[in-house]
């Protein structure tokens, strides 16, 4: 197994707040890593700093062994990372299919000539795109939005179409900032079996998750924060026997 | 699926050249049909304006300043040194996407609105020169315009034409020249704007993190559609140049670059149909309002209010939904 993702020593204060502090591990290809703590954690924060969107106080993130901090969030993106947002963003003007097509937009190189006179080619493109966009809408279980307006789809379909825009980017790892967070046991479910279907094509994902029963079930490795540092880390069996963890977070 | 979508965005397409081919029914008179083409050519400029405003989100004080560009750029060069209308047309419109690339590339790589407060500038130092440089523009006395030719052809407003044994007048000929400039210009908007950059433009208004993650460089974007607005208004004030024969710096004014805006606002933002609701309107109201002349800006102004206040999403777009409601309702009473 080689290392996809490679944390050392990442620091990132805010003031006088350490919001994560010397914090060092690797996510494996192919993996489910779920990131677990309090709120107030840090789990956030290291997804923003993993993906592009705070840069680090200190420390390096290599992905793929190159270091990629410093880089933009769309940089990122070209390298096959992609995320899902705990406070949900989605493009509310466009449609469902529309921001799965969005999704799509690094493998769509129509010039803008091409694009003004709506030439064959961006047809052809537009057509595989779409067809692309509706079968991940479909794998996700939001087949039926796809001509709907995204202003007019519940949480659920929402945080699920989600998670379809940012697999139609072809990630080689997709961050999910609690998934689970406001689903009901069926969604949650159906979201288990999605997120196992995910890593079953090979894709690696790293998880931010309450959800115990959720990441317990589904995680190859986890990591603890509290604080901002490394309480634990190990598999969910280490971790369900870990004193520290016991006392700080899952409460005994 | 695809079929239909291109169906629909054909439709609004057809309708609007049956408005425009059917319209000089109703005209009976030169004037109506000048008033007519300059609609048009206000309209094809805001359909350029909205692809920046009501799409991508990003607001320009300055597009007036693009536009007068456009139309001194032709002026000076067709008329002082004797070039050929279209060619100098389209080396007015690169002249504009050039500056246009330099003041949005730097701006828009920071986050915030700060291409508004740049462009506000960059209208200001536009209207400036051209009022300034007298023995370029003929300064605030404005300058004459030479008309504007195809291949040979020349299109004035003065001139008689015979087509197929139709005799017509250069008003008329304008009038229809006009109206085929804003279908071309609607074509290209509508393009774009069901495309990968089309896309990539509305999230940048939808969500700007959501565009970023999944690759796209929206500072890259926000300026790409800068340019293309700036172009369109380029272009759109060379032909406005050439139609109306004379021009005064007034067009670069900062007051023009407010009524661009108003325009879209009004008619409805990120609706091609829309803007160019907001073009007639706010065209034909200074004709009906023409005693309170002094007065325009400020109505202009309370427009601008009273729509942000009661239809935010503006004119065209709110009638949309009431008819659509009004015509769920009719089923629902039937069934």
């Amino acid at each position: 197994m080689t290392a996809l993702i490679e944390v050392t020593g990442l620091s990132k204060t805010f003031g006088g707040v350490h919001a994560v502090e010397a914090l060092s591990f690797s996510v494996d290809e192919g993996q489910i890593y779920s990131v677990i703590g309090p709120n107030g954690a840090g789990k956030t924060t290291l997804f923003n700093l993993i993906t592009g969107i705070y840069t680090p106080t200190q420390g390096e993130i290599k992905l793929k062994g190159e270091g990629v901090v410093g880089l933009e969030p769309n940089q990122l993106a070209e390298r096959g990372m992609c995320r899902t947002f705990q406070q949900m963003q989605i493009c509310m003007n466009m449609t469902a299919l529309e921001n799965v097509m969005l999704g799509r937009h690094l493998q769509l190189k129509s010039s803008l000539l091409t694009t003004m006179l709506r030439l064959p080619s961006l047809l052809k493109d537009e057509e595989d795109c779409r067809d692309h966009a509706i079968e991940l809408m479909k794998f996700v279980g939001c087949g039926e939005y796809l001509e709907t307006e995204a202003s007019a789809m519940s949480y659920g379909a929402l945080k699920r179409l989600e998670i379809a825009r940012a697999l139609a980017s072809n990630p080689k790892i997709v961050l999910l900032d609690e998934p689970a967070a406001g689903l009901n046991g069926t969604e949650t479910a159906a979201l288990e079996e999605l997120i196992k279907k995910i890593a079953a094509q090979g894709i690696t994902v790293v998880l931010v998750e309450h959800d115990m029963k959720l990441v317990m079930g589904i995680s190859d490795r986890l990591l603890v924060l509290n604080y901002g540092r490394k309480l634990a880390e190990g598999t969910p069996e280490e971790i369900r026997n870990n004193p520290d963890v016991i006392a700080a977070y899952l409460g005994g | 699926m695809l079929k239909n979508f291109l169906q629909m965005r054909l439709k609004g397409l057809v309708v609007l050249a049956v408005i425009v081919l059917l319209l000089p029914l109703f005209f009976n008179n030169p004037f109506h049909y000048d008033l007519a083409t300059q609609i048009a050519i206000f309209a094809a400029t805001v359909v350029g304006l909205n692809l920046l405003v009501g799409f991508a989100g990003q607001i320009s004080l300055g597009h007036a300043g693009f536009f007068g560009v456009g139309a001194y750029f032709s002026a000076v060069m067709t008329g002082t040194y004797g070039w050929t209308p279209l060619p100098t047309m389209l080396v007015a419109a690169v002249v504009v996407a050039l500056l246009a690339w330099l003041v949005g590339r730097p701006i828009l790589k920071l986050k915030g609105h700060y291409l508004s407060m740049a462009t506000l500038a960059m209208g200001f130092i536009i209207a400036i020169i051209i009022n300034n440089e007298g023995w370029l523009t003929g300064g605030p006395d404005g300058m004459p315009v030479a008309p504007f030719s195809i291949f040979g052809w020349e299109l004035s407003s003065f001139n008689q034409y015979s087509l197929f044994g139709i005799e017509f007048g250069g008003d008329v000929a304008w009038y229809f020249f006009a109206g085929f400039l804003l279908l071309v210009a609607v074509w290209i908007a509508e393009n774009i704007i069901d495309s990968p950059i089309g896309r990539a433009l509305r999230s940048v208004h939808g969500s700007e993190i959501a565009a970023r993650v999944v690759g796209v460089d929206t500072s890259y974007y926000k300026s790409l559609v800068f340019v293309v607005s700036a172009v369109y208004a380029s272009l759109m004030g060379s032909i406005y140049a050439h139609f109306s024969g004379f021009i005064t710096p007034h067009l670069a004014s900062f007051e023009q670059s407010i009524v661009l805006i108003t325009m879209v606002v009004l008619g409805g933002m990120a609706s091609t149909f829309g803007v160019i609701l907001g073009a007639v309107v706010l065209k034909l109201l200074p004709q009906v309002l023409a005693d309170f002349q002094e007065l325009e800006m400020m109505m202009f102004g309370l427009i601008l209010m009273l729509t942000m206040i009661f239809m935010p999403k503006g004119l065209f777009p709110t009638l949309q939904n009431k008819l659509a409601e009004r015509k769920r309702k009719k089923s629902e009473e039937q069934a």
